[in-house]
């Protein structure tokens, strides 16, 4: 259920001009508003693109999230295949197959 | 009136974003075609283009997914994206809402929809538009089918509701004109991004272009996941289309895997008009 709230967070970001001024404005008060884990708040926050990847995140929104934190294309891909080698392959979702290729 | 235009193309956000990075002869070789669908489309006069796409959670979540949605808004806008990321400028497009409302009533004799009257452009439409509708004047119907976040709908439902939206076409006076937008074998926002399946991908083009229904609904969703990739379940949209020309085969104009658009790039029309019936 904590993925749903990540990935639920990401989404809005991506969508709602109120949620980003938040997100630029008043970060923790934002991360607050979503029950999340340590290690997911850890994740958002540094940003860690590749645990995040890691974690479950659907692609298709992690992308946009990792260019909002500046990760360019190239920087994003490597930031993934980090995530890999540090944390192992993806533990669930529509993106577990994509690590065990 | 009736269906005066299908045709399928993809729509994946580095065709237009990353563009600079593409080889510029195949680049501009695909440039070429989607131009060429542009003279096609606007040749058949459409009072209106049904998009059918498969957005990637800039409208739909996990906490009110519907299978299929059909926009029914006065107009639309986008992209959600940011404009420099996707290369596209923020545009608002007209909508249709009363041919909506009349399609969606029809269509829902046959297939269970939701509908929105509000409704933000992603890539996975703004991509194709920027091409095939540069001027933001022809009324739009955008069309979602989940592909995202499973379950997902089945494929024969696909072909179903392609066939349900051609009767209801048919009912009307309007000229209107139907795409799909979607990928086949790909793995895009993974870092398998670029990589193709080309027999799958061969495959599928060959059963999308000859119209054969039982052999695209027969695919299989774990399957087409672990050989295809997690972006081939966008066939959805390609089926769904295939469902709205059945009957009639396809041609296709233009195809070549483009690594750095993270897509088998890809531009097909139905011979509506041609008389070519599927076998």
């Amino acid at each position: 259920m904590s993925l749903y709230n990540v990935q639920k967070l990401m989404f809005q970001l991506n969508r709602d001009p109120a949620v980003r001024r938040r997100f630029d404005e008043e970060f923790e008060s934002l991360l607050a508003d979503y029950d999340l884990t340590e290690e997911e708040q850890i994740a958002l926050r540094d940003p860690d693109i590749g645990l995040l990847y890691v974690m479950g995140v659907n692609g298709q929104i992690l992308m946009h999230y990792a260019a909002l934190r500046g990760f360019e294309w190239n920087a994003y891909m490597e930031a993934m295949r980090e995530g890999e080698r540090k944390y192992g392959p993806v533990r669930t979702g529509l993106y577990t197959r994509a690590a065990g290729r | 009136m009736s269906l005066v235009f299908a045709g399928v193309c993809s729509h994946a956000p580095g065709i237009t974003g990353r563009k600079d990075r593409a080889d510029p002869v195949v680049r501009d070789a695909f440039y070429a075609a989607y131009d060429r669908m542009r003279l096609a489309l606007e040749a058949a006069r459409p009072d209106v283009l049904v998009v059918v796409g498969a957005e990637h959670f800039a409208n739909f979540f996990m906490n009110n997914m519907p299978a299929i949605c059909v926009g029914m808004g006065e107009h639309y806008e986008g992209p959600i994206e940011d404009e420099a990321w996707l290369g596209i400028k923020h545009t608002r497009f007209p909508g249709a809402p009363a041919l909506s409302m009349q399609l969606i009533q029809d269509v829902m004799q046959d297939i269970d929809l939701a509908y929105a009257q509000e409704w933000k452009f992603d890539h996975g439409i703004m991509v194709p538009l920027h091409f095939l509708t540069p001027r933001a004047d022809l009324p739009i119907i955008p069309v979602n089918i989940n592909c995202q976040g499973p379950p997902l709908i089945p494929l024969a439902r696909c072909y179903e509701f392609g066939r349900a939206l051609k009767r209801a076409c048919d009912a009307r006076p309007e000229r209107i004109a139907v795409i799909g937008t979607g990928g086949i074998s790909h793995w895009p926002a993974t870092p398998d991004s670029g990589r193709i399946n080309e027999r799958d991908r061969a495959s599928f083009l060959e059963k999308f272009l000859a119209n054969r229904r039982e052999d695209l609904i027969a695919y299989k969703d774990e399957e087409t996941w672990r050989e295809a990739g997690q972006g081939g379940l966008e066939i959805r949209t390609f089926i769904a289309l295939a469902g709205a020309a059945e009957g009639h085969t396809g041609e296709l104009w233009f195809y070549a895997p483009i690594p750095i658009f993270a897509v088998g790039c890809t531009v097909a029309v139905m011979n509506l008009q041609a008389g070519q019936k599927a076998a």
